[in-house]
């Protein structure tokens, strides 16, 4: 099955390598950045959808911790940027496993309406203690030092989401094509087969809700010191749904899917900018499309066209 | 000491008493049937022993232990595989990765050394893949071990399920039908491969339809009828019991 999966992975660090270079000014710069950083957390969020079967609508609330505790940490206790980085992903991943463990032991839609429930609280939780976050006002957040070097440029910030996004995508390859990752698609695939053979499928299924939480969140404080400013937006319940969107446009279990997915519906809004206030009736329309003619996701339908796997 | 050992096991659904108070104990390398007609109770008796469901009463043991109520995958970990009569095949994975599957187990199930693609990790499902491959011609399969699961015909998916369950390395295993819906070419096959697990020394529980397979491969036999035990015995016994021919046998046969 993955025999050309590795061969993508080479396609996508030569476009990532040679792209700053035919960018023509900053504005794609930065659109490439975000694109990245989306891409990101779409790889992880795509484990748990696609290849486990399992929905999360509320990852942006998991980002908005990240994002917050890199803005709020260093400015009002003086932490490190990386210490801060590393202790809203341990919150984060705490967070998860703390509502996901008993969540899973239920059958049926409660872990889209609990994840759906914590994203809610999270971002009311952001918006009311503006004391600490500013509020619905967002905050600044101070600039990212790492071994004495200021990430300040935009072609800093470039090499750094393009270096995570290739790990991102190999380590995302890796784990697929591993027993741990067959456990997961077993249980998606079915779940009464994959836990008489031995796996534990509510640990499972936990672990692969954690990991993503934690994907967000770093991703979460990457988008906080690069854009320099959070807000409440960045995990509030329409950014979760797009991140959804993101995997199901791309191609449900399918790791260069996540990859488009992200690319397009990154770009689309922009694109969409013209629509002037129904940008957002165009993006629906657009979904609803593709869910009409690609339901199965952009890449895994074109492969399936021109007759080859991933 | 037998290696399955059932006593007074019941199952209630609401008031559907699919299974009522049956014993029976299994040897350790027999071939054990279980027949009775559509609705008996066979694949509820399954599902209570390999731990699909939880029994309303009674008690079943595998060397001694008590393994009522215990969860399937622990079930596995004792070396207790199963097929099922509607196949539960992963339809998002290739063939082999279905079987792949099977030896879930007896890896290296670490998230992180997996991601990080640890040559260790690596070179075993590399063996691992043989060992499939080598399992699926085991069962019949060898045209199939690069094939999509959802490609399969209905025959070869059910020996799929087989080799799959063979992956576990069982010391018991549980086959829901595994002839049904196949021709009788395709049957006869099925009945050689029961047989060729069983001398490998892996005890056998067989749900089957097919009375001639039934009657071929059976040490004993254990006949449901509306989730209670009718009779249990040898072939011979079993087709001799009134009860049997006036029940089951004479109504089918
Ligand atoms: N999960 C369940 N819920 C309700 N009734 C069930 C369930 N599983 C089995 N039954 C009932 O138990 C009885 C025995 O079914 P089953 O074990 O499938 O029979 P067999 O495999 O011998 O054909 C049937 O009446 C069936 O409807
Ligand atoms: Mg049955």
């Amino acid at each position: 099955m993955h025999k050309n999966a590795y061969f993508g992975l080479s396609i996508v660090v030569a476009i990532l390598a040679v792209l700053p270079f035919l960018l023509p000014n900053s504005f794609y710069m930065d659109l490439a950045i975000r694109m990245a950083i989306n891409a990101v957390i779409v790889l992880g969020l795509n484990l748990l959808i696609g290849f486990a079967g399992q929905i999360s609508l509320g990852h942006a609330g998991f980002l908005g911790i990240g994002a917050y505790a890199t803005a709020v940490l260093p400015t009002h206790f003086g932490w490190h940027p990386l210490l801060a980085m590393g202790a809203g992903a341990a919150v984060t991943g705490a967070l998860a496993a703390l509502v996901a463990r008993p969540i899973f032991k239920l059958k049926g839609h409660y872990l889209a309406m609990a994840t759906l429930g914590l994203g809610i609280i999270l971002n009311i939780a952001i918006r009311n203690e503006a004391t600490w976050t500013g509020g619905p006002d967002g905050m600044p957040v101070p600039a990212m030092g790492l071994l004495g070097f200021e990430l300040t440029s935009d072609k800093h910030w470039y090499w750094v989401v393009a270096i995570l996004l290739a790990v991102s995508v190999w380590a995302s390859l890796n784990l697929i094509d591993s027993p741990f990752g067959r456990a997961l698609r077993a249980l998606h695939g079915s779940e009464v087969a994959s836990q008489v053979v031995g796996v534990d499928v509510v640990r499972y299924k936990v672990a692969i809700f954690v990991l993503s939480a934690v994907f967000a969140s770093l991703m979460g404080s990457v988008t906080a010191h690069y854009v320099g400013f959070v807000t409440p937006n960045l995990a509030d319940f329409f950014h979760s749904i797009e991140l959804v969107t993101m995997v199901v446009i791309g191609g449900m279990a399918s790791v260069y899917g996540s990859l488009v997915g992200a690319v397009l519906l990154t770009a689309l809004p922009q694109a969409l900018a013209t629509f002037e206030g129904w940008e957002t009736v165009a993006f629906g329309t657009i979904l609803m499309l593709c869910m009409i003619f690609l339901p199965k996701g952009l890449v895994p339908t074109l492969a399936a066209r021109f007759g080859k796997g991933e | 000491m037998a290696l399955l050992d059932v006593s007074n096991l019941s199952i209630h659904f609401g008031g559907v008493k699919a299974v009522q108070n049956v014993s029976f104990s299994i040897d350790a390398g027999i071939v054990y049937s279980v027949i009775g007609p559509n609705g008996a109770g066979k694949t509820t008796l399954f599902n209570l022993i390999t731990g699909v469901y939880t029994p309303t009463a009674g008690e079943i043991r595998l060397d001694g232990e008590s393994i009522g109520g215990k969860s399937p995958n622990e079930l596995a970990r004792r070396g207790v595989a199963r097929t099922f009569q509607n196949l539960q095949i992963c339809m998002n994975m290739s063939a082999r990765e279905n079987v792949m599957v099977g030896a879930h187990l007896r890896l290296d199930r670490n998230l992180v050394k997996a991601a990080l693609r640890f040559p260790a990790l690596k070179s075993r499902d590399r063996e691992l893949q043989t060992e499939a491959a080598e399992l699926m011609a085991f069962v019949g399969l060898e045209k199939y071990v690069e094939a999509r699961a959802d490609s399969m015909p209905y025959g070869a998916l059910k020996r799929l399920e087989i080799a799959r369950a063979l992956a576990m390395k069982p010391r018991l295993i549980f086959l829901d039908e595994p002839a049904a819906g196949l021709n009788p070419k395709e049957t006869i096959e099925v009945d050689h491969l029961v047989r060729k697990i069983a001398d490998f020394g892996v005890t056998v529980v067989l749900v089957e339809h097919d009375m001639k397979m039934v009657m071929n491969l059976s040490d004993r036999i254990l006949v449901l009828d509306y989730g209670k035990k009718l009779a249990e015995g040898s072939g011979a016994e079993v087709r001799k019991n009134p009860d049997v021919i006036a029940a089951y046998l004479g109504a089918h046969a």
